[in-house]
């Protein structure tokens, strides 16, 4: 039995919340589909741990679904890079859902609550899936499984604000663009080389030679993926979908979502592409580049100028996936280190502080910074974990924050790239003051009248914390997070070596 | 207990304190016990330290790797001893003086006052004891988190402006540039650790010193160097223990020792003279003392004076790493000590002023020597050892530090220092002397109208737990200046030239 479980390791990864989504639907009120909920996500988590001790050392685990061989039938394939990514949604998802459940109870009715946790285990199982599959094609299946669950989700937040449906609008059309443009793109790869399985389509590609058709897939794949990372300037879906979305799942897809599609954006890059195809190269430095710096200029000044804490935090995160995106298109090692460090890292950080933001709306009944005046004395431990999560935003040592700036600016100046380094610096000091904002508000300002706040929940406390106490303890010990990055950076740089093996 | 031990348990006193003082957070004189008690087991635990090192040992903990390569690191060399031993001695004076000043002044939020004061300290021995630059960076913005609090301690919109600007000022300045300067030189010379002769020279392109310098010298802004001293007069909005502390010992001594060290063990004095890399750094730190003592004298507000006061000295300690010569590193060490000693007794008494007859400006002090005598001739000591005037400690890091222009051949930054003593004179004595000299201004306004009340007569000072660590102080500037030969010797044995090749 236990042998069994373990060669399928890779399958139950997806299927366990996906056969779990339905029943989940069937057990009615609240409390039960939540307890049921938590538990798949925890099993997930564990089950991913697994998977990332097996491939920590290098190892690549192929999977055969159904036992049809690739590249006809379909691969899951995992190797550190994807094995990590993996541990980051699920491991969200096993401390995201124990805080949901206070915070959806206030936002959502309890009929509808067993949906939501429906809803909410298909996001999982299609990021998931968007990570562990080795096949092209099923990428954008699984993309749109968790899109779709995505829209719902975030239209559920219609109780507590009925702008939630407008803003699910908007992403589910912004969705749909960039999902076409990433099949259309896919079909062309497809057209030149006939597969669909990711390392076939290396070395075919790469057989193949450059062509126009292989420039159109790449644009089209980039653009897709783009607005599916919010990639400025096709970001606009983000700021309303967080700002609205309930709390719970907010602090999900921030931490997840855009790191998904991060990844999926390496992976194409540089297992299909390939790590020296040079008009992608060129795209990077000429279009990336400068798009990721805008975004964490542009962007960390838009977050400077709201009100709402939870939008103040989506832009912040436009702005931090330009960090990731930079980190990308600086093509070293040390670059793609930093930027898969940072999926961590952020993805951490931004968890703790959509987390922060929710026991804000449960408890005080606003995510407005301007209603938020003296919060710090009446939820001390709340406010204490924005502070701290705060510092990991800004990059300040001993939080991962400082440790993604770290091989940033390190690789960087590797490069000589001299004005990177100082603006990357100096987009940090935009986050200086979009953060330290809420804390002067919260410590140095009196409530206003005859507001009544208490501090948030355990349940809500807890989940939280544990985040913060992440960001602190993977920002003094980094040998974990930072090994497993720049191995998967190797790897990336080496897989257009790697050839699929049957 | 062995000498690793013993640095660690100095660190951890005060890293430990603030538990001790939220717990006893309720009983005032418990905690305020607690504190006094923990400065003086730091300061014996340092002494016990200081014995080791003067018989030529090196203690030396690594603690943990953060990142590969990149440790945290704590060795005890004299450089750093001697700061430690400065920072944790008139720990002892402050911790006394706070209670009377504190309860004195009625300040409210005392228990997060005396939390913060010991995290201050804890950061400031990290810093003394830091084995390498990434542990030095780590502490110096732990200790301007740590004291953002305390500046911002009354809460009023100045004391919230002020702190504002303390924290923009240092926080941009170390992330934009000491941080780049510290990620720099790691990329150049693989290394971060202090060695005798510097860790540059032969790795770094001459051409790019003066540069490199440049952000250390700009991202280390708790030296004050103008332009970046602008915090330290904003952070004079803070408690007076804190301006006398911090702001005259720790931080800013925190700022000069960082650059002291970077001078003589990063760089290499000798190679700072071969290159001539420094000589702008000199100049600069020339006009540095001229200016901010000229600004002093226009100030009205004694705080204020005293803050410009100290950016001007603290240049001085610059220009002696910028003399890049032994006799310079040993003229600037120096005045750490001499300076602080002063410096802290003129704060003290500026606090007492303020708890004992409420006021706040240079021009309301006509008189007021007759009140508090003692204050005021404690006043007038630290204001001539602060000028340099024997038998006062500060006479001799001035004599040292024109002794190493003098080897250096440049003769117009001797004529600086005269000027900026002359300078002194002109913006210390006045005070003491209104004080002692000029009609009080009630009595003038007394003598026209007959009818009120008549003027109390008779001492008034200051509680007696601020009056004895004022004295203290005040004495330890004479004595200071009969034990200098001890302190000559034990300065002799900081390593200039790098270590003999085996």
């Amino acid at each position: 039995m236990m042998a069994l479980i373990e060669t399928n390791l890779p399958a139950l990864q997806v299927v366990l919340p996906l056969v779990a989504a339905p029943l989940c639907a069937m057990l009615g009120r609240g409390s039960r589909s939540w307890a049921f909920a938590t538990i798949v996500s925890w099993l997930t988590f564990l089950i991913a741990l697994s998977l990332f001790t097996k491939t920590f050392g290098g190892t690549i685990i192929s999977y055969e679904m159904g036992g049809w061989a690739p590249p006809v039938g379909i691969e899951y394939r995992v190797d550190v890079l994807n094995a990590f990514v993996l541990m980051i949604v699920s491991g969200m998802a096993a401390i995201v859902l124990p805080y949901a459940r206070r915070s959806v109870a206030a936002e959502i009715p309890a009929e509808r609550q067993s949906f939501f946790y429906t809803a909410f285990l298909l996001c999982l199982t299609g990021l998931l899936g968007v990570t562990i599959t080795g096949d092209a094609f099923n990428v954008f299946v699984f993309l749109e499984i968790s899109s779709l669950s995505t829209y719902a989700l975030v239209a559920s937040g219609a109780w507590r604000n009925k702008r939630a449906l407008t803003a699910a609008y908007n992403y589910l059309i912004m969705g749909t663009v960039g999902a076409t443009f990433f099949v259309i793109g896919i079909g062309m790869l497809y057209m030149v080389t006939g597969t669909l399985n990711m390392a076939d389509l290396a070395v075919r590609i790469a057989a193949h030679g450059d062509s126009s058709t292989v420039h159109m897939g790449f644009v089209f794949i980039l653009i897709g993926i783009g607005l599916k990372l919010a990639m400025f300037p096709l970001h606009l879906w983000l700021p309303n979908a967080y700002s609205f979305a309930p709390s719970a799942v907010t602090a999900f897809l921030a931490a997840t979502a855009t790191k998904v599609a991060v990844y999926v954006m390496l992976r194409f890059m540089f297992t299909v592409f390939g790590f020296d195809y040079e008009f992608q190269a060129a795209t990077l430095e000429m279009v990336v580049l400068p798009l990721a710096i805008l975004a964490m200029f542009a962007a960390s000044l838009v977050a400077i100028f709201q009100d709402d804490l939870k939008r103040m935090l989506a832009y912040s995160s436009v702005a931090q996936i330009g960090y990731i995106l930079l980190g990308l298109t600086f093509l070293t090692d040390t670059g793609l280190t930093a930027a898969i460090i940072h999926l961590f890292n952020h993805a951490v950080t931004k968890g703790a502080l959509f987390m922060v933001a929710g026991c804000y709306v449960l408890m005080a009944g606003t995510s407005s910074i301007s209603s938020l005046r003296g919060v710090g004395r009446d939820m001390p431990w709340t406010t204490a974990a924005f502070v701290v999560a705060g510092f990991s935003l800004i990059g300040l040592p001993l939080t991962v924050g400082f440790v993604s700036k770290w091989y940033l600016v390190l690789a960087a100046l590797e490069l000589g790239w001299w004005p990177v380094a100082l603006l990357i610096m100096a987009s940090s000091l935009l986050a200086i003051i979009y953060v330290w904002r809420v804390v002067e508000t919260a410590y140095l300002q009196s409530a206003p009248e005859g507001t009544v706040r208490k501090e948030a929940p355990l349940s809500m406390l807890i989940p939280t914390w544990v985040l913060v106490a992440m960001s602190i303890w993977f920002g003094i010990n980094a040998m974990t997070t930072s090994a497993a990055a720049s191995r998967a950076a190797d790897m990336l740089i080496g897989s257009s070596q790697i050839l699929w093996e049957d | 207990m062995t000498d690793a031990n013993i640095l660690l348990l100095a660190i951890a006193i005060p890293a430990l304190t603030p538990f001790v003082v939220a717990a006893l957070g309720n009983r005032p004189n418990l905690r305020d016990g607690a504190s006094v008690l923990a400065s003086f087991a730091t300061f014996a635990a340092v002494l016990a330290l200081l014995d080791a090192v003067i018989d030529g040992a090196r203690p030396a903990v690594t603690l943990l790797e953060v990142m590969p390569g990149l440790v945290l690191r704590f060795e005890v060399e004299p450089l750093g001893m001697l700061f430690a031993t400065v920072a944790s001695g008139l720990w002892i004076a402050t911790a006394i003086y706070s209670i009377g000043y504190m309860r004195g002044a009625n300040e409210k939020n005392q228990t997060r006052f005396y939390i913060c004061f010991a995290i201050a300290i804890a950061a400031a021995l990290g810093i003394a004891f830091s084995g390498n630059l990434f542990t030095l960076f780590i502490f110096y913005e732990v200790l301007t988190v740590s004291t953002y609090p305390l500046v911002a301690h009354k809460e009023t919109p100045e004391a919230r402006k002020g702190a504002r600007v303390y924290l923009a000022i240092l926080m941009t300045t170390s992330i934009l540039f000491l941080l780049v300067a510290v990620i720099w030189t790691w990329n150049i010379a693989g290394t971060m650790d202090f060695r005798a002769g510097g860790i540059l020279e032969g790795k770094i392109d001459p051409a790019y010193v003066p540069f490199l310098l440049a952000l250390f010298a700009f991202g280390i802004s708790k030296a004050a160097l103008m332009p970046f001293h602008r915090w330290l007069p904003a952070a004079m909005v803070a408690p007076t223990p804190v301006s006398a502390l911090l702001h005259a010992v720790a931080v800013v001594k925190a700022g000069v020792f960082t650059m002291l060290k970077v001078g003589t063990y990063i760089f290499g004095v000798g190679f700072l003279g071969k290159t001539g890399a420094a000589e702008w750094l000199m100049w600069l730190a020339a006009a540095s003392i001229l200016i901010a003592s000229i600004v002093a004298l226009t100030k009205d507000d004694l705080k204020a004076r005293l803050a410009y006061s100290t950016v001007s000295q603290l240049s001085y300690i610059t220009l002696g790493v910028a003399l890049a010569s032994q006799m310079g590193v040993i003229g600037g060490s120096m005045h750490i000590v001499m300076h602080a000693m002063g410096k802290i007794t003129l704060f003290m008494c500026a606090g007492a002023i303020y708890v004992a007859a409420h006021k706040t400006k240079i021009s309301e002090l006509d008189g007021l020597g007759r009140k508090m005598p003692i204050t005021f001739i404690c006043f007038a000591i630290a204001s001539l050892s602060i000028i340099g005037l024997p038998p006062f400690g500060g006479a001799w890091s001035k004599w040292y530090l024109m002794l190493a222009a003098a080897d250096a051949g440049q003769i117009v930054i001797i004529g600086v220092l005269m000027l900026s003593s002359l300078l002194n004179v002109a913006y210390l004595l006045p005070i003491p002397a209104r004080a002692f000299f000029a009609p009080p201004r009630g009595q003038v306004a007394h003598s026209l109208g007959a009818a009120a009340a008549p003027v109390r007569e008779g001492v008034e000072e200051a509680p007696l737990l601020c009056l004895i660590p004022i004295c203290v102080t005040a004495i330890g500037c004479l004595v200071l200046f009969f034990a200098v030969g001890g302190l000559y010797e034990y300065l002799l044995s900081i390593q200039i030239l790098p270590e003999s090749m085996p």
